[in-house]
């Protein structure tokens, strides 16, 4: 990013000179990082502010021409906000029907009830990989076939496993997969949307402006302008690109690629095993999710008689970062009869030392209570 | 120039979950003469792993961090919980009980 903004800084796909060719290169090189990295090609990457806004362009662009009265999307109880918003929108506008495939009392999705919901009428299942609240992991294969087999897409959240686990799009077969730069090492405001070609070639832009247009022609007789659109993805990135995010979110990848994505993932297991273990033999303290191998790094907690408020503010007091609250998943709480929860996350640069002295400081917070 | 209790504080936020509470983060550098003045007008009710303390003023119970955070619980409007601010982080202002 640094060398991006001191030696090449310039707008992409925008000009002749120098800095402007090496600027697109760099960018569009990008493009290719982050596509090989969930087995992709790089004309299917279209890169968003994040996970939300690749959500919300499916839910505006691909749902404006696929989604009527009669149709049904179905999502799950564990979804983040992220992933219910942009769907309670848009049916409002649309007139199609939201179903919620429920969560077991573990906090895992009810393939059952998941079964049960999809049907015919179904055009699209929005499903989180990883729940952010949980860590549980949705069997997104098996998923996968029994959406297709009903005839409709399937928009994947990958926040919580691309920068975790091997993710590979071709092998899932899922249709579209958004996921976000800055949890994955990456910086904020960048992230980016997979979209089979086949689909985004049916769809329609979202945004409007320079680079998502081939040429705008007015017709002096008619008063109007005539429009073609530019090819995916560019058909989707309308203005100025956050190209230095872009850059940075490929250091990111490669920095990432070099560790080795099953190293990742093998770490963070052995960590949140490790967690779990120690966690449970503390008294006071009720873990929520799955606590087996169907698991990320990701342990939601409450302590009896403390807020997850005060257990956050008192994990801070130590050094410690853990987030505590709804998680933007209100509606997975409510389904586990939840206030609210204190959640402890891992990522590759956690240390097993690191989860002993947060053992230790819950100790402490518990013998003081 | 008048002090304000604003003077001391950061910010003020309201949490998510169902408890619905509001943290006020105090202004780092002001944080110690802040919760000096919290500590003697307030009582204080119980002290948790020496940094937490249950503390009452007038009918309000809250939490303060060493930190410099203060969580009010179940306090129903913005112009209560500045009435309360201002008592406690203003001079001349109500006393302990």
């Amino acid at each position: 990013m640094v060398d991006y903004y001191e030696n090449n800084n310039a707008n992409v796909h925008r000009g002749m000179h120098s800095l402007s060719l090496e600027a697109t290169e760099m960018y569009e090189k990008s493009r290719k990082c982050v596509a090989n990295f969930i087995n992709a090609k790089a004309s299917e990457i279209i890169f968003t502010r994040g996970t939300t806004e690749a959500i919300n362009l499916i839910a505006y662009s691909w749902g404006l021409y696929n989604l009527r009265e009669d149709d049904e999307v179905l999502i799950s109880l564990m979804e983040h906000h992220s992933n219910i918003i942009p769907w309670e929108i848009t049916a409002k506008r649309y007139g199609f029907k939201i179903k919620y495939a429920n969560i077991t009392s573990d906090g895992v999705l009810d393939v059952k009830d998941f079964e049960n919901k999809i049907t015919p009428k179904t055009k699209i299942v929005c499903l989180s990989h990883v729940s952010n609240v949980t860590g549980a992991v949705n069997d997104i294969k098996y998923l996968s076939k029994t959406v297709h087999d009903h005839g409709a897409v399937l928009l994947l959240d990958g926040a919580q496993s691309v920068p975790h686990m091997p993710v590979d799009v071709q092998d899932l077969n899922v249709d579209f997969l958004a996921f976000s730069g800055h949890k994955m090492l990456g910086p904020t405001g960048i992230g980016a949307l997979y979209a089979k070609k086949s689909l985004l070639q049916k769809m329609a832009p979202y945004q409007g402006g320079g680079e998502m247009i081939k040429d705008v022609s007015f017709d002096s007789k008619s008063q109007q302008c005539s429009i073609n659109w530019n090819e995916p993805p560019w058909k989707f990135e309308a203005g100025t690109p956050n190209i230095s995010g872009v850059i940075g979110l490929s250091a990111a990848i490669k920095y990432l690629k070099q560790i080795g994505m099953d190293h990742i993932l093998a770490h963070e297991q052995a960590l949140t095993k490790y967690a779990v273990e120690k966690m449970k033999s503390l008294d006071k303290i009720s873990i929520y999710g799955p606590t087996d191998s169907r698991k990320c790094g990701i342990i939601p907690f409450n302590i009896t008689g403390l807020s997850s408020h005060d257990v956050a503010l008192l994990c801070d007091s130590y050094g410690i970062a853990i987030r505590s609250g709804y998680h933007c998943a209100q509606p997975l709480h409510q389904i586990l009869q939840l206030q609210s929860s204190a959640r402890a996350s891992f990522y590759l640069y956690n240390t097993i030392e690191e989860i002993d002295r947060f053992i230790d400081v819950l100790k402490e917070i518990i013998q003081t209570l | 120039m008048m002090t304000t209790a604003s003077d001391y504080i950061a910010r003020i936020e309201g949490t998510c979950g169902a408890e619905s509470d509001i943290i006020v983060v105090l202004k780092f550098d002001k944080k110690d003469q802040a919760l000096e003045k919290i500590f003697k007008k307030a009582i204080l009710k119980n002290k948790i792993a020496g940094m937490i303390y249950d503390l009452r003023f007038e009918e309000y119970s809250f939490r303060v961090y060493a930190s410099g955070k203060i969580i009010f619980r179940g306090i129903q409007s913005k112009q209560t919980l500045n009435k309360i601010l201002d008592a406690l982080l203003l001079e001349s202002i109500a006393k302990k009980d």
